[in-house]
Parts: C-alpha cells; sequence; structure tokens
C-alpha cells in the first residue's frame, strides 16, 4: 500500500537518526525483557510447587526442627495420605561458588510425593539400596560431569564434617519448570551420623512434606496438623507448599519490587529518546505535512503518517530487541548458572516486549502527531525545511 | 580564539523541547546510576559499622554464620580462659557467650512474616559493642520473660514496640527497651538474656564467643592456634571481617545489577544524546560555514559543539542527582540469603555519589557528542555555506 | 468577442485580520471581485501587500474573517475544515515557489498523490499520471526523486501534480520566484499553454514582471486593496 510504502521510505530517509533510535530501542527492549525473566525466575519456586502439598515446619522458624515422633500423629489426621520428612543441609561442593540445593529425605516417601522427579527403575532401586548413595538432577550432572557411581563429597556447614555420598541415580523433570540442580540423600545417613556424634541433635526433622487426599481438603488437613501440636514443645506451622514457596519470596520482596520498577524505567527511558526524534523528524517536516494538506490529506492522513512512522522505528527495535533477548538468556544460563539455573524466555515474556515496543511507538508519537496533524497549512507553508 | 559558551547555551535554551527531553532521558540514567552507588553505599555502611576490627568472632566450624553454629558450654569456657582475651575494668574478661536463632515475626501493616535475629545476650555483650546504646527503657531483668529490640524492629514488626510483646518459645516476651544500633545489622536484632533464651529454645549450646582482643596484633596468633585445635573444631574470624562476609553475596548481587543496568541506560540516554546533537549540527549547517569563513578553527568548532553536549549532561546529571537524593527517604528491607536473616539498610548519599553521578553525566554527554561534534568540524566551508 | 458566462471565481467583501501581539493588522480590506473561467490573471503587489493571502483564500487553505468566496458553485467559506479537504482535492492546483516536492517519492508517485484522494483504480491512476506527466514533457524521469531533478524540471513535476486531478482552479505562488531565466521562461509558457490548449484558470501571485506579462489580466493589491490594471 502507499502508505506503507511513505511510512517506510519516510522513517529510513534519515538512516543514522533512525538507526540510533532503532537501536536505543532495541537494547531497552533486550534489557526489559532480561529483567522481567529474571524477576520470573524467582517465581519459578513457586509454579514448581503444587496445591495438593503441604509443608510443616517449626513454627518459630526454619532454624529449629521438629522431632521425628511427630510422623506417626501426623499420619492419623484425616486427609494425610503419605508423608516424608527431610533436613536442608547445606553442604558445600568444593567451594561456595558451586551452590546447589542438597536435603536429606526419606527417600523412598519423598519421591512418591515429587512424581514430578523421573527417574529411571533401576537407578531408582540402586539408589533406595545404598544408604549412602544420592540422586542429583540432570543439569547438575552434567555440569560438574558427574556419572553413576561417582563419589561427591560435600563439606557440611549445618552438619559438620566432609560427607561422602555415592551417585546412584540421575533424575530428569517431568516437565520444563521442574528444576534438575538438586542432590537429595538418606535421612537414615543423616540421623545415624548425627546419633554417633552428637546424639542430642538425632531424631530430628526440619520439615515434614504431607500428601492429601484431596486438593480441596489441604486448609483444614493445615489446620487440624498445627491445632494436634499446639502447646507441645515444638510446634508446628503448617501450610502448602505453593504458600510457603511464597513467604519466601515475600521475604526478598523489596528486592524483586526494585527490579520490576527499574525494568519499567527502562522503557521510560527510551519513551524519552524516541518522542525527541520523532518530536525533531516531524519539525523538520512540518511543510511537506502542509503541503500534503494542501493537496487534501486530511488530518487523520497527516496523523496516520507521523504516528506510522513512530510505530515502524519503534516495532523495528522491538523485534531486534525481542530477538537479541535468546541468545543473551543462553549466555545467562551458561556464565552466571550460580546465580540462574534456569534462565529461560517465556513467550508471556516476548509478547511484552512487543507491547512495550508498540507503547514507546504510540509514546514517542503522541505530542509530534498531534503537533502535525493540526497545523494550519498557512503556517506549515511558511516554514521551509 | 575561541567560541564564546553562551554561544552553546543559547543554542540549547532555542530548542526547549529537544534540549529538555534530551536531559530527562539523561536525569534518569543518573538517578538510577546515583541509586545503585547509594545502595550499595548504605550496605556497606551497614556491614562495616556491625562489628569492630578488635572483637574476634568464635564460631564452629564450617558453619556458614552464626545461626548455623554451635559452640559446646566446656569450648566456650576453654576460650574464655585464652591469654589474648582483654580483661575488662571490672576485672573479668571482656568476652560474651552468645546464642543466635531466627524467628518468624509478622511485619507492622502487613501480615507478611520475616525472619528476625534473635540473640541471647550476656553481661559483656553491650561493653563489645559500643556503636550500640540503649535509648529507651531499661535492660531486661535477669530471669524474667523480658527482651529489648533494635530500632529498626520497634519500628517494623508487630509487638516490637516498648510495651508490647512478642510470642516465641511458648512464652510471651515484653519489649522492656530500645536499643539504637545506627546503621550496622544490631538494629534488625532483638536481644535478651542468652540463659532465658536457651531454656526457652532448648538449645543447649551457644552460638558464638564474641571477645575483645588484648592486643590487636595477636588475632593471627590465637586463630591459628584455636583452629589448629582438632578438639575444638572451632573458627576465628574478626567480628568486622565476619559481618562483611555474611553479606558478600548480597552487595555484589546488588552491585552486579545495578551497574549493568546503569551501563544498559546509559546506552540509551548516550544514543538519545547524539541523536540531538546530530540533529543541532545538521540544523546549523550555515551558520558553522559562515564561522568558519569567518575564521574560526575547526578545534573551536569541535569545541563548542562538545561543550554544548556537556551542558545538556551536566543539566541531566544535576536533575538526576537532585532525584536520587529523596531516596535516602527510603529504607530497604530484605532477607539476606546467606543468612536467612533480614537485613535493613538505606540509601545513603555522600559528596564521592555526588561526584561520581556528575562526572558520569559528563562523560555521557561528551560520549553523546563527540561524533556529531567531530562531523560538525570536518565540514568544507563551501558546502556548508550553499546548503540552504 | 466574449460570450458572458457565469464567472468561476467571485469574491465578495473579503476581510482577513492578523494578530500580532496585541495589534491587529488588516492584511485584506473589503476585497470584491470576479474571475472568468479560462483566465490567467497575475496579482502583483509590493511585499506585506497581502496577495498570498488572497491566494490562499481562494485557494481554500485559509479561512477569510468575514466576506464570501465562490469557486465554481461551490462556497467555500461555508465549508467545514473536512470538506475544504475533500474539495481542494478535486477543485484546486497548487503550485509553490519551492516545489514542495515529497523528497522520498518519485516524480511518479508526487504527481499519483492527489488521485490517491479519489477513488480510480491502480491502473486509471497510473493512466492520469502518465498524462500529466507527457504533458509537461517528463516522461523519460517518472521514477527519477526530486534530489536527481533540476529546479525546472522539479517545478514542471508540481505542474504535472497540480493538474492531474483535473481541478477548476490552479493557484501559483510565485512559481518562477526560485528559477534561472532559462527555467522560467519555461514554466511559463507551459502555464500559458494550460491556458490556451486545456482551458485551465490560473490566478498566480508574482513580483516578476516578465511572469506578469505573460498573464492576460494583472490586479495590484496595496494595503489590502485591489486596483485594477489592464495588461
Amino acid at each position: 500500500m502507499f502508505f506503507l510504502k511513505l511510512l517506510f521510505r519516510n522513517a529510513f530517509r534519515h538512516k543514522l537518526r533512525t538507526t540510533l533510535t532503532v537501536v536505543g530501542v532495541a537494547i531497552a527492549i533486550l534489557a526489559f525483557g532480561l529483567l522481567r525473566t529474571l524477576v520470573g525466575l524467582w517465581y519459578l519456586g513457586v509454579e514448581r510447587s503444587s496445591a495438593t502439598r503441604l509443608v510443616t515446619r517449626n513454627a518459630i522458624s526454619l532454624v529449629f526442627t521438629l522431632p521425628i515422633s511427630y510422623k506417626d500423629r501426623i499420619l492419623q489426621i484425616r486427609g494425610v495420605k503419605s508423608i516424608s520428612y527431610g533436613n536442608w543441609f547445606g553442604g558445600i561442593y568444593a567451594d561456595e561458588k558451586h551452590f546447589f540445593a542438597n536435603y536429606a529425605v526419606e527417600p523412598r516417601s519423598y519421591l512418591e510425593l515429587y512424581p514430578e522427579f523421573v527417574l529411571p527403575p533401576d537407578q531408582k532401586a540402586a539408589f533406595l539400596r545404598d544408604r549412602k548413595g544420592c540422586i542429583v538432577g540432570a543439569k547438575l550432572a552434567e555440569l560438574h560431569k558427574w556419572k553413576l557411581g561417582d563419589i561427591i563429597t560435600l563439606k557440611g556447614t549445618i552438619f559438620p564434617g566432609q560427607w561422602e555420598f555415592v551417585l546412584r541415580a540421575i533424575y530428569k523433570g517431568a516437565d520444563k519448570s521442574t528444576e534438575e540442580r538438586a542432590l537429595m540423600f538418606h535421612w537414615d545417613y543423616l540421623n545415624e551420623t548425627m546419633k554417633k556424634t552428637v546424639p542430642r541433635r538425632a531424631d530430628q526433622v526440619g520439615f515434614y512434606m504431607i500428601g492429601v487426599t484431596n486438593k480441596d481438603l489441604a486448609p483444614e488437613v493445615a489446620v487440624e496438623i498445627d491445632r494436634t501440636f499446639k502447646n507441645s514443645l515444638a510446634e508446628t506451622m503448617t501450610e502448602t507448599e505453593r504458600a510457603f514457596q511464597l513467604g519466601f519470596i515475600s521475604m526478598t520482596e523489596a528486592i524483586l519490587i526494585a527490579i520490576q520498577i527499574v525494568s519499567y524505567v527502562v522503557i521510560v527511558i527510551i519513551m524519552v529518546v524516541a518522542a525527541n526524534t520523532m518530536a525533531m523528524t516531524a519539525r523538520e517536516r512540518i511543510s511537506e505535512y502542509a503541503t500534503f494538506k494542501t493537496i487534501g490529506f486530511g488530518k487523520w492522513h497527516i496523523g496516520g503518517i507521523v504516528f506510522g512512522e513512530s510505530l515502524v522505528i519503534a516495532m523495528t527495535g522491538g523485534i531486534i530487541g525481542a530477538l537479541l533477548t535468546f541468545p543473551a538468556a543462553r549466555w545467562f544460563e551458561v556464565e552466571l548458572s550460580q546465580y540462574f539455573p534456569v534462565f529461560s524466555v517465556s513467550p508471556f515474556t516476548i509478547y511484552l516486549d512487543l507491547l512495550a515496543a508498540m507503547g514507546i511507538g504510540v509514546v514517542a508519537a503522541v505530542f509530534p502527531t498531534w503537533r502535525s496533524a493540526t497545523i494550519r497549512i498557512v503556517e506549515g507553508l511558511r516554514r521551509i525545511g | 580564539m575561541g567560541i564564546p559558551y553562551s554561544y552553546s547555551i543559547r543554542n540549547l535554551l532555542t530548542r526547549k523541547l529537544t534540549t529538555v527531553l534530551t536531559a530527562l532521558g539523561m536525569a534518569l540514567v543518573v538517578f538510577v546510576f546515583a541509586a545503585t552507588l547509594m545502595l550499595s553505599e548504605g550496605l556497606r555502611k551497614t556491614l562495616v559499622d556491625t562489628g569492630s576490627y578488635d572483637n574476634v568472632v568464635v564460631i564452629r566450624k564450617a558453619a556458614n554464620s552464626e545461626v548455623q553454629s554451635g559452640v559446646e558450654r566446656l569450648k566456650a569456657s576453654i576460650i574464655e580462659t585464652q591469654p589474648e582475651v582483654a580483661i575488662g575494668e571490672n576485672g573479668e574478661p571482656l568476652l560474651a557467650k552468645e546464642l543466635v536463632v531466627l524467628i518468624n515475626l509478622p511485619k507492622r501493616g502487613s501480615s507478611k512474616p520475616a525472619n528476625v535475629v534473635i540473640r541471647g545476650i550476656g553481661a559483656g555483650s553491650l561493653l563489645l559493642r559500643p556503636q550500640v546504646r540503649l535509648v529507651e527503657g531499661r535492660m531486661p531483668k535477669p530471669g524474667s520473660a523480658e527482651v529489648i529490640a533494635g530500632g529498626s524492629i520497634a519500628k517494623r514488626f508487630q509487638g516490637g514496640g516498648i510495651g508490647e510483646t512478642v510470642r516465641f518459645g511458648m512464652r510471651d516476651w515484653t519489649v522492656v527497651g530500645i536499643f539504637d544500633a545506627g546503621n550496622t545489622g544490631f538494629s534488625s536484632e532483638i536481644w535478651g538474656d542468652v540463659d532465658q533464651l536457651m531454656q526457652a529454645f532448648r538449645r543447649p549450646v551457644y552460638s558464638s564467643v564474641i571477645f575483645r582482643l588484648r592486643d590487636s596484633t595477636e588475632f593471627e596468633g590465637f586463630k591459628t592456634r584455636i583452629e589448629g585445635d582438632p578438639r575444638l573444631s572451632l573458627e576465628a574470624k574478626r567480628e568486622k571481617i565476619f559481618y562483611a562476609e555474611q553479606s558478600e553475596g548480597m552487595a555484589k548481587f546488588l552491585n552486579i545489577l545495578g551497574m549493568t543496568l546503569t551501563v544498559i541506560f546509559s546506552l540509551g540516554a548516550v544514543i538519545g544524546a547524539m541523536i540531538t546533537m546530530y540533529a543541532a549540527v545538521a540544523n546549523r549547517v550555515t551558520e558553522i560555514g559562515t564561522l568558519r569563513a569567518l575564521g574560526f578553527q575547526k578545534g573551536s568548532i569541535l569545541a563548542t559543539f562538545v561543550l554544548e553536549s556537556l551542558f545538556l549532561g551536566f543539566i541531566g546529571g544535576c536533575i538526576g542527582i537532585f532525584f536520587a537524593s529523596f531516596m535516602q527517604l527510603i529504607t530497604i528491607s530484605t532477607m539476606n540469603w546467606q543468612t536467612f536473616a533480614e537485613l535493613a539498610f538505606s540509601f545513603t548519599l555522600t559528596p564521592d555519589i555526588t561526584g561520581k553521578s556528575l562526572a558520569f553525566s559528563l562523560i555521557m554527554g561528551f560520549a553523546g557528542g563527540l561524533l556529531p561534534a567531530v562531523r560538525a568540524s570536518r565540514m568544507s566551508i563551501v558546502e556548508a555555506l550553499r546548503a540552504t | 468577442m466574449e460570450v458572458p458566462r457565469q464567472p468561476i471565481v467571485e469574491i465578495k467583501n473579503l476581510n482577513k485580520t492578523y494578530r500580532r501581539g496585541s495589534q491587529v493588522i488588516s492584511v485584506l480590506n473589503d476585497i470584491t471581485f470576479d474571475i472568468e473561467e479560462g483566465e490567467f490573471l497575475a496579482l502583483m503587489g509590493p511585499s506585506g501587500s497581502g496577495k498570498t493571502t488572497l491566494l490562499n483564500l481562494i485557494a481554500g487553505i485559509d479561512k477569510p474573517d468575514s466576506g464570501s468566496v465562490r469557486v465554481g458553485e461551490v462556497e467555500i467559506t461555508s465549508l467545514s475544515e473536512t470538506e475544504l479537504a475533500r474539495w481542494r482535492a478535486s477543485h484546486v492546483g497548487f503550485i509553490f515557489q519551492f516545489y514542495n516536492l515529497i523528497p522520498v517519492l518519485t516524480a511518479f508517485e508526487n504527481v499519483e498523490l492527489p488521485l490517491l484522494l479519489t477513488g480510480l483504480s491502480r491502473r486509471e491512476r497510473r493512466e492520469h499520471v502518465e498524462t500529466a506527466l507527457y504533458a509537461v514533457n517528463l516522461s523519460d524521469r517518472m521514477d527519477h526523486y526530486p534530489s536527481q531533478l533540476s529546479g525546472g524540471q522539479q517545478q514542471r513535476v508540481a505542474i504535472a501534480r497540480a493538474v492531474v486531478a483535473d481541478p477548476t482552479i490552479l493557484v501559483a505562488d510565485e512559481p518562477t520566484g526560485d528559477l534561472d531565466r532559462v527555467s522560467a521562461r519555461e514554466i511559463l509558457d507551459l502555464m500559458e499553454r494550460l491556458v490556451h490548449e486545456l482551458g485551465k484558470t490560473i490566478i498566480m501571485v508574482t513580483h516578476d514582471p516578465r511572469a506578469a506579462e505573460k498573464a492576460h489580466m494583472v490586479r495590484n493589491l496595496d494595503k489590502g486593496v485591489l486596483n485594477n490594471v489592464l495588461s
């Protein structure tokens, strides 16, 4: 269409200026997309968590444990289908830079509660048999080049000493959001060791994971569990896994909010730059717009020309920025894997990218469009170039 | 002879909208730059002030924080008898055995809980920490369910104010005093008698032992000896360094994030400045030709355009710093993911940061204006005059 | 011998003032006159006399403070902005001193512009454009951009653009003001041919005496008042 032809030719009339603006928009959209992905990462834990699993821990804080004896009492509560337990181990592999999650769990019941961890049956059996065995997520194994049978040594922080485990199984996530970067080993191994070294710390669990028979019963079951142990030596706090994760996130909320604000500030900055470009461009072409009007084109036509040009520039930059997000995310995933185990860009982020680009185009065009469309022909003709 | 700089300033004033927009873009970037530096500075101040260089913290080996650590009574007593421990005015060792745990407390205004540090202190604790002063109320009576709260806790957590109660360990504890710990991490803590708390939490071991060095140079000797004893399996660090390490991860993360963002933003602002300056040059082609014909050197042309761009940067910088200074009113509180404890710190503006931000804005202005200025200075006089 | 016909442009009691700060300046003062169809009229006068203003009012790109302008049955002073735009598209062809061609469009596309406002098909538009460019002798430069054409050639493209939609009147504001002597003569010859061969009505503002010579009738405008000088 003639109109589009005019738009594109006008947009690239001033090659340097347009290129600079497009680059600016591309950078801004890229930053925007990456920041949103970063924020999304935080919530990854929430996505993975389920509303049918409950977490029971000591009501004072995560720092305190619960007695193992609670297990049987919890099982008796109506609505509880299955129960598992474990302790956050917090061991260090090699050095603190290679941080990954590791915990001791009751293996059989835990794997049952987490069907999203998929292991080949023979490996699973090997793991269950070997008390010093451990299972490791596929991505983690790949990162450290571990193979079945390798001995992995962790330096204990909460539970002191050097702990050796034999890699018996490698698990994969059932879907993309399941993380594959954790290490889990037998709770019994931890407990037996504690009995020998620091007996008073034995027979204590950090958390219970509870599976309910019916999702709708979850809140009731949670309340019932806490009621059971109220006024005992170790009071409990039970909530759905999702609520638990959200609780964690809310503790670092300030940073999250700051990052989100910053991602919008990026867009605002580039809006200002683009608005400047459009204002300059429109001002230089006033006499042309007046000519169009003289020929008989109306203010909607003129408005469309200005508006359209702004959108063309903004969308070009936006598409480039959105496309660049993928290789950039890859880089984050590889180089900064310690901080960002998963850095995958969601389709939603891309839509937001394009929407932001459109927003930039619109906002940048508002004032120049209005000015150009309403220019009085006589005045416009007076301005030469 | 150079072109007077009033020429540059006036040119900026003629094209008001463009000048305003470009300066605004730069102001935003400077704002983020300054805010990032202020945040780092605020965090750093909190860390640095927390802990004295001459104090030593002894924790269990390989424990990453006091919360993870456990020091048995016997071991703590052994430390007490070490020669490096300073003796206080009352003849007693300047030493405190402390218990540190985390509890979940709900914040004021929202029911969102956060992890708060509860520190069981001994008689020597306050002496060891001169930055901490009781400003309201009194110290807890021995044997009673009383605690004192740091200023930040009193302000932001339910039950943290004087006269209010906090519940943990199946008892209600009354806040009988508020202490001011300045910018240090102690402001986000609740302190109580260590024996009471050990009972309440049924913890038979201490978390850490703190003492003042008799002679600051003796630290290395002490450290080597204690850490070399396999029966003890303890670690010793200077208190200041100990706390600094606790927030290293966070500080680094914030720094990297902040700087990356600033770099990206500054690219955007420099592009904006470039666009403006290229247009300025293009519009004044005839003028440039005239000035050259009159006898001004290429260097003067270059200088005048660069100057114009620097002015733009300067204006943007001033606006940005102005608004950034208001960030000092904001306090950030977040969980330190190394210790899992709540950490509160604020934005701090220093003259150094102001200087750096202004320099940054000038650099942006320079970067944006250089290429267009070069183009202006390289124009052939004849072509410039011919253009209408 | 003249056959009495309805004048194609009728102007009655036209008044126009401009504000400059707090001052109100009267530019046109109670102008009344007619223009016959097929006339080649030159409007002359010192600068500031209001001749361009009068031209703009006739072409419908400005509105008077009072009075009426009637062009070929249409009372244009009573039309709204939108209606005026539509009217201009098919009734007025404007020729500017500085050509005012759109730099990013080729000669062909520039001439095609007014036709985009009509309902003609692509093929029909092409025919009209080619005819117009042929009439101004620029068929071989259809695909050139304005920057690739000389001043005289650009003005010819502008004239082609002005006639392509077969407008009722042609209006020209200092059409030779920016041209050298040879090109100026070419343009004036072209305009004369438009009048004699195609029966167009041209109203031209100029202070070039050679241009005035080509016209049939010259009117003088001085301080907003019209005189008559027959050429």
